[in-house]
């Protein structure tokens, strides 16, 4: 479904740490966001015209769309276009450094773009203001209607250059669109691109859907479905629409999600009244048991590495989160605070655990070392649950729902983002009510 | 002004002593622990042949008044046995998604295990959990969450 970006590197120069003066912190949060400027990127006056597609502000939306992706961030703040003291064109040839460093900016962007023969073409540069020097300059082409991912692209490669880390606007992420009185939601699967746009739904709403989770390696998806009155997992390719049943259980299977390498489910199923966690693997169809107790063993995550799993028991009476090796020996307890816990899910970077945690009617999105240590609870509100990494593993996305009235009045479920150091707190915009968030990985590696 | 003290007091007693029995009654007629008790949302199999029994917050112990009701249950289904039930099983929304799926899994078994023990065969009924997912009342309050904890027999058309 979508074009492969082909993307030619003309130069990158001054990649070294030693060169680069300007450099942002994000261990801290956002107590003092860069100042940068977005210049709208200047359109070739050559360019072909389109019939779908206004091509001459094609420059003034991909930058906005930059900005928009900064601001979301916490880290930069993009100044106002009213400022600007040069034209795009020029200030993409060479910027009069001194001018800029008037406004306070810090960080400068520009660019330029051409579309000839159905191909769109796009270069940007960004500038180190203090220093006086170019800090990285790349150039991308792709089908016009590409263009969103080309800012998308261009934010993750300035975001990377700035902060030192992996950017994550390039993705995408998968949630549950929800409509109709609370007592009977209509639930659908959705898709949309990581700021909102382009959502698409992939269910029509007939059966009850939830918990849908990407495959870290690919556009692969698995998600339990009711179709049939039957709740089984389910495994969905969103570029053909192809879907079937994962595994053949004689009950509910549920909380399903990839091994790191994409090639297995892991999975609750529940037999007679007792859920325990198995996998199974994509290629051969093996199914195996990981756990075997009679307590209900769910929401199982692995680590990045494969090795381990995390996963929610309340062997010990209540809700707790565990540890074990990816075979299922070496069960580890390792939640010991005030209140329970569920939902672990471990961060791609394999540092850190999220969670969600209830103590005294009130709940929290957490996250913790993956040996318990070094809790840190981030958000706390009437219902929340469901985190889910950003494929950097600085941001976690997850669902809140609001105190209802009778019959449900006053009842609504959004999504919303925090950065992991508890600053940045987002409500992401989406077309409906919205649940059960998953991101994806970068789509262009 | 003494007599306005006296008058204001004894306003206040008989206030809150008309509070106070409203609170409790409300409290006796409608949860024990935090089971509910009440008929409010309950409909029937059959004259007398409650659908639902109760559950305490994280739990799928069966209590003596749910036991009496699935022994009803029992004695219709032997007399109707051409007929085959499903098993509802439902949480509240104070917890997380997927273990609400596993607790509503294990509360309706505890359904179906009590029924078995009477006679009913497990060929004649199934299980499905639906978590959180269908409240029967929608309010965010404590009396709404305990009559949400439920198993519900419907009988399979």
């Amino acid at each position: 479904m979508k074009k492969l970006i082909i993307i030619f590197f003309i130069y990158l120069n001054s990649f070294s740490i030693l060169n680069a003066l300007i450099k942002v912190d994000i261990t801290r949060g956002n107590l003092d966001p860069l100042p940068i400027a977005v210049s709208p990127l200047h359109v070739e006056n050559t360019s072909d015209k389109l019939e779908n597609l206004d091509v001459k502000k094609l420059g003034i939306n991909i930058s906005s769309i930059i900005e928009k992706n900064f601001k979301s961030t916490g880290l930069f703040n993009p100044l106002k276009k009213e400022a600007f003291v040069q034209k795009p064109d020029i200030a993409h040839l060479k910027p009069r450094f001194e001018d800029w460093r008037l406004i306070k900016a810090q960080a400068l962007v520009t660019g330029k773009l051409s579309v000839k023969n159905n191909k769109l073409k796009v270069e940007f540069r960004l500038w180190d203001l203090t220093a006086s020097k170019e800090m990285i300059a790349l150039s991308f082409t792709t089908t016009p209607t590409n263009w969103r991912r080309v800012a998308h692209i261009i934010s993750d490669k300035i975001y990377e250059r700035l902060t030192g880390e992996a950017g994550y606007f390039d993705t995408r992420i998968i949630y549950v669109a929800e409509s109709g009185p609370k007592n009977q939601r209509v639930k659908k699967l959705a898709i949309m691109d990581q700021d909102g746009a382009k959502t698409k739904y992939l269910t029509l709403g007939n059966e009850l859907v939830l918990t849908p989770r990407f495959n870290p390696s690919n556009q692969m998806v698995t998600y339990l479905s009711y179709f049939r009155n039957l709740p089984r997992v389910y495994l969905l390719d969103i570029e053909t629409g192809k879907q079937e049943v994962v595994g053949n259980f004689p009950g509910m299977t549920f909380a399903p999600r990839f091994s790191p390498d994409g090639k297995k489910i892991i999975m609750s199923f529940a037999k007679d009244g007792n859920s325990d966690i198995f996998t199974m693997d994509l290629e051969t169809r093996v199914v195996e048991r990981i756990t075997e107790h009679s307590s209900i063993d769910t929401s199982p995550s692995y680590s990045p590495d494969g090795k381990y799993i995390c996963f929610n028991s309340d062997r010990s009476g209540l809700q707790q989160i565990y540890v074990m090796k990816s075979d299922g020996s070496n069960v580890k307890r390792i939640t010991f605070g005030n209140g329970i816990y569920g939902t672990p899910v471990w961060s791609p970077r394999g540092d850190l655990i999220a969670f969600t945690k209830v103590r005294k009617g009130r709940f929290y999105i957490g996250v913790m070392r993956s040996d318990g240590s070094g809790e840190r609870l981030l958000t706390e509100n009437f219902y929340q649950e469901a985190p889910s990494w950003s494929p950097n593993g600085r941001v976690l996305v997850f669902y809140r729902e609001t105190k209802s009235g009778p019959q449900g009045k006053g009842f609504s479920a959004k999504l919303w983002s925090i950065d992991i150091t508890g600053y940045n707190e987002r409500k992401i915009k989406t077309e409906t009510d919205a649940s059960d968030p998953s991101w994806s990985s970068l789509l262009s590696k | 002004m003494k007599f306005n003290k006296n008058l204001r007091n004894i306003f206040l007693i008989i206030f809150a002593t008309l509070a106070l029995s409203a609170c409790s009654t409300a409290k006796k007629s409608q949860t024990s622990g935090d089971v509910y008790t009440g008929n409010d949302t309950v409909e029937y199999l059959a004259s007398g042949v409650k659908d639902r029994v109760f559950f305490a917050t994280n739990k799928s112990s069966l209590t003596s008044a749910s036991r009496e009701t699935l022994r009803k249950q029992a004695t219709y289904l032997r007399k109707n046995k051409k007929l085959n039930v499903t098993v509802e099983g439902h949480a509240d929304e104070r917890g997380t998604r997927e273990y609400n799926l596993a607790l509503g899994e294990r509360r309706a078994n505890a359904v179906k295990d009590y029924l078995m023990t009477y006679g009913i065969s497990g060929k004649r009924i199934s299980v499905i959990s639906y978590g959180k997912e269908r409240p029967v009342n929608s309010e965010s309050t404590p009396l709404a969450w305990s009559q949400n904890r439920r198993s519900v027999t419907v009988k399979v058309k």
